[in-house]
């Protein structure tokens, strides 16, 4: 039988009871010992109770989505079987415990090992139920547990009594694999090359790339999923001398950025959409005061407060239409985690040169997620200062000068002759507010000259797939390697699709993606929300009518659920 | 050529806007005593911020000369923390009214004083919302009728002094715009306090709701005796309804949230990228 060497393993059970944790540690061991891996996960939003899942999908090539359906599904009760048994794919794996799962009669190889006994008997070690599954698992997949033990060692150093326990644990799950069980299945994950890679997940590119762009400010309030990149923040900027503040509400965030923007140090916040929706007043006022600021929305499922835990790309309209009046706004979504990194930067560069916001949109199943990457060559990434007044920009200084750019250099507190006060009342170019209908005719069209000068100076995005495409994607945010995978597997089935993902999506990369439809038969623009946000917005800024693919169940796109979908516009074409 | 220090004066903080405000307004008092106070300090105007609301009040920054951040309505004190927290040698001024501070904006006085944040808030009451002409405002008092409270206010006006002594603030005072001296004094003291100065003004509106009369009939100054450092003794004054005290009413010394904030860890102003991603590897 020919070996696999790319598993897609999903374990389930009860929050609380170790599935996020065990998913946590097989994933890093993964990594550690050079495979690549891709991760979902979802567990209630409560602490303890309710159905948790975890994801994992690792192998020796590049992987950029989760899979389609689950070649190994650990179950550690009856209701996890009973969700997920349905997703084994033709030969896939059932691993449960005969004491709690019976399973029905299925052509799932079964490998029954009554972990919650060995855990309770054997080592007398209840908690230490997951980590003999996570053995089991490094020992049937061919895992070197070397980089499992270290990865316990470190999780429990300061807790030596339960670290020798975890290690037996361990040790007695590699031993029932190897030993009590006859291996019928094709899985196994052959020798690779331990290049320089990293593992992170999208909270901690972020946090990475900001404060290697410059941040020396943050303020959020705790609010799932972007609570991380808060704790990051927390405890990385004391060290560089910058503050990370806990504020009483989202309000009191985005004030305390732009009052430390105000005062020139890089700001940054981070939210979700119910917090995102507290900071719109201010989104506007950063904007009519032309003050730089970074604001992370890590997406759930919303409204109100909606789905905590789950994936929608709901945001894109609050984020390109949010607040009254008309400002000019800078949005980004990155691709992936190590798009992050690049894209965070990116943000901070967009906010500073342009001194408005930077709305950059994560998910929660791209903050969430842990990938594999490359280490960012930070020498291809510069970082953008905003424009300061020059001494002689300082004699008769006018702050909000009416350049053609639309870029007026911005003093800061502490340069002498640079003293003006940011308004948002209407305000002429040396900011008094005493003529605003005449200010207002002149400062609109200035400040919308910004995204102008933006969208001739920013990255644009890139083609890919075949050249003589007859269907072309556009996507954006989390969905890129899902959708790369999809256009990959149709090629090499005869079908000629190409993609277009913008990261940049306000300004929108017009021309590029004008040329793009224009050189495609049919145009599909998968998204992860209802109502169509990203198609809506394409169809009233470019020549297009695409065909839609929305999901809103929680869950990111399956490659097979977006190939389905080309293979029908194909057909019909 | 050798820079002299000139001595700065009153002019050199007052802006060439002509203050919006109506004749008799009790802010042209606060505005007084808030440029005497600034050359009193001799502050160099670069290193001031002065950070305002919405409202009446809120148009002070245009009547001054320093840096000024005309902000949202309520949300004066946290752009202030920021500002501050950003750059600590900043000498940072909230300049914020009633409806700003103990209406839209009431979630971040509490906060800013338990933290201790080095700024200095001067609250311009003048118990009713001016610009929007006449409504009622957080800190009418019960039967004030307005606009909007016809029959008179029902709830319990706030209490500025009280709810700044109960949430930590450790300098909290209270002024009069009839009496600018005094109120400049204040304003010295609070902006020389390491810490969270709040200093309640009554500042009243001669066009909507003009209590000089009723205040000139109440104030009181505080005992010649009085000890600041007595919170409890501070907490019951600020209880007492027929009389309106003036002075500061209590002054301790607590660490300064944005100094300790940066004593956590030993400051390495560079970030090393590659060492930082390292613990990913």
């Amino acid at each position: 039988m020919p070996s696999k060497n790319e598993i897609i393993i999903r374990l389930a059970g009860e929050g609380g009871e170790g599935v996020i944790s065990t998913g946590d540690i097989f994933t890093l061991g993964s990594a550690r010992s050079g495979y690549n891996v891709f991760t979902f996960r979802t567990y209630p939003a409560e602490i303890k109770g309710g159905h948790a899942w975890y994801h994992i999908r690792v192998g020796s090539s590049s992987i950029r989505s989760m899979g389609d359906g689950v070649d190994v599904l650990v179950a550690f009760n009856a209701e996890a079987y009973h969700i997920h048994h349905h997703l084994l794919n033709p030969g896939g794996v059932l691993i449960y415990d005969p004491d709690t799962v019976t399973p029905e009669n299925s052509d799932a190889i079964q490998y029954p090992i009554p972990f919650n006994r060995i855990a309770r008997k054997d080592l007398e070690f209840v908690r230490g139920k997951n980590v003999v599954v996570t053995g089991f698992l490094a020992g049937l997949f061919g895992l070197e547990p070397a980089s499992l033990e270290d990865l316990i060692r470190n999780r429990f150093k300061r807790r030596p009594e339960i670290l020798d326990k975890n290690m037996k644990a361990l040790e007695t799950g590699v031993a029932y694999a190897t030993k009590e069980i006859t291996k019928s299945d094709p899985f196994y994950l052959s020798e690779t090359n331990k290049v320089g890679r990293l593992v992170m997940s999208g909270n901690d590119a972020i946090s990475a790339g900001a404060l290697y762009a410059g941040c020396r400010y943050y303020a959020g309030y705790p609010i799932t999923p972007a609570s991380e990149i808060l704790e990051t923040m927390a405890r990385e900027l004391p060290r560089l001398g910058g503050i990370s503040l806990q504020a009483e509400d989202e309000i009191a965030s985005i004030a305390s950025c732009i009052g430390a923007s105000f005062s020139g140090v890089k700001a940054m916040t981070a939210t979700s959409g119910p917090g995102f929706s507290l900071m719109t007043e201010f989104m506007g006022y950063a904007g009519m005061a032309e003050i730089p600021l970074v604001l992370i929305d890590a997406q759930r499922a919303g409204p109100s407060t909606g789905m905590p835990t789950k994936l929608e790309q709901g945001d894109l309209n609050h984020s390109l239409y949010g607040g009254h009046g008309d400002f000019p706004r800078i949005v980004i979504a990155p691709g992936d985690v190590k798009d992050c990194f690049h894209q965070i930067v990116n943000a901070f560069n967009m906010a500073e040169r342009y001194q408005t916001i930077c709305v950059f949109l994560s998910d929660q199943s791209l903050s969430h997620r842990t990938e594999t990457l490359t280490k960012p060559d930070v020498s291809t990434i510069p970082v953008i200062d905003r424009e300061k007044p020059t001494d002689g920009d300082l004699e008769g200084y006018l702050r909000y000068l009416n350049t053609e750019t639309g870029i007026s250099p911005m003093s800061i507190p502490g340069m002498k002759g640079g003293a003006y006060t940011s308004a948002g009342l209407e305000h002429d170019e040396a900011g008094h507010v005493d003529k605003p209908m005449e200010s207002h005719l002149m400062m609109v069209p200035k400040r919308y000259r910004k995204i102008e000068t933006a969208r001739r100076e920013m990255e644009k995005p890139n083609r890919y797939g075949v050249v003589d495409a007859t269907i072309g994607l556009i996507g954006w945010g989390s969905t890129q390697g899902v959708i790369e995978e999809a256009v990959d597997r149709v090629n090499a089935n005869g079908i000629k699709a190409a993609a277009m993902h913008p990261k940049v999506l306000c300004p929108l990369p017009d021309e590029e993606l004008q040329a793009f439809i224009d050189s495609v038969d049919y145009v599909l623009v998968p998204e992860v929300n209802y109502s169509g946000q990203f198609a809506h917005y394409l169809q009233a800024n470019l020549n297009v009518k695409p065909v839609r693919l929305n999901k809103y169940d929680g869950l990111p796109f399956t490659p097979g659920e977006i190939v389905a979908k080309i293979e029908e516009v194909a057909s019909h074409g | 050529m050798v820079e002299t220090a000139t001595k700065l004066v009153v002019k050199d903080y007052k802006s060439d806007v002509k203050p919006t405000w109506c004749p008799g307004c009790g802010d042209f008092g606060v505005l007084s005593a808030s440029l005497k106070a600034l050359a009193e300090l001799q502050l160099k105007k670069e290193d001031v911020v002065v950070v305002s609301g919405i409202g009446c009040s809120g148009r002070m920054t245009y009547f001054l000369t320093p840096y000024g951040m005309h902000g949202l309505h309520g949300r004066a004190i946290p752009l202030a923390t920021g500002v501050k927290f950003a750059n600590p040698d900043l000498t940072v001024l909230v300049m914020a009214g009633d409806g700003d501070l103990f209406s839209i904006g009431a979630g971040h006085l509490p906060h800013a004083a338990a933290r201790n944040v080095d700024i200095t808030v001067i609250c311009m009451d003048n118990q009713t919302y001016g610009l929007t002409k006449a409504q009622a405002s957080p800190t009418s008092k019960i039967g004030h009728t307005s606009k909007s409270t016809p029959h008179g206010v029902i709830s319990e006006p706030a209490n500025p002094v009280l709810t700044a002594l109960s949430s930590g603030a450790t300098f909290v005072a209270r002024g009069y715009s009839a009496k600018p001296p005094q109120l400049q004094d204040l304003i010295v003291r609070g902006i020389q306090h390491k810490g969270f100065a709040f200093v309640h003004v009554q500042s009243p509106c001669t066009e909507f709701h003009d209590t000089f009369d009723y205040y000139n009939e109440r104030i009181e100054q505080l005992p010649d005796d009085w000890d600041p450092s007595d919170r409890e003794a501070a907490i019951r004054l600020a209880l007492t309804d027929d009389r309106e005290y003036l002075g500061l009413f209590y002054q301790t010394e607590r660490p300064v949230y944005e100094t300790t904030a940066r004593e956590w860890a030993p400051i390495n102003d560079e970030f090393d990228v590659e060492t930082y991603l390292a613990q990913f590897a």
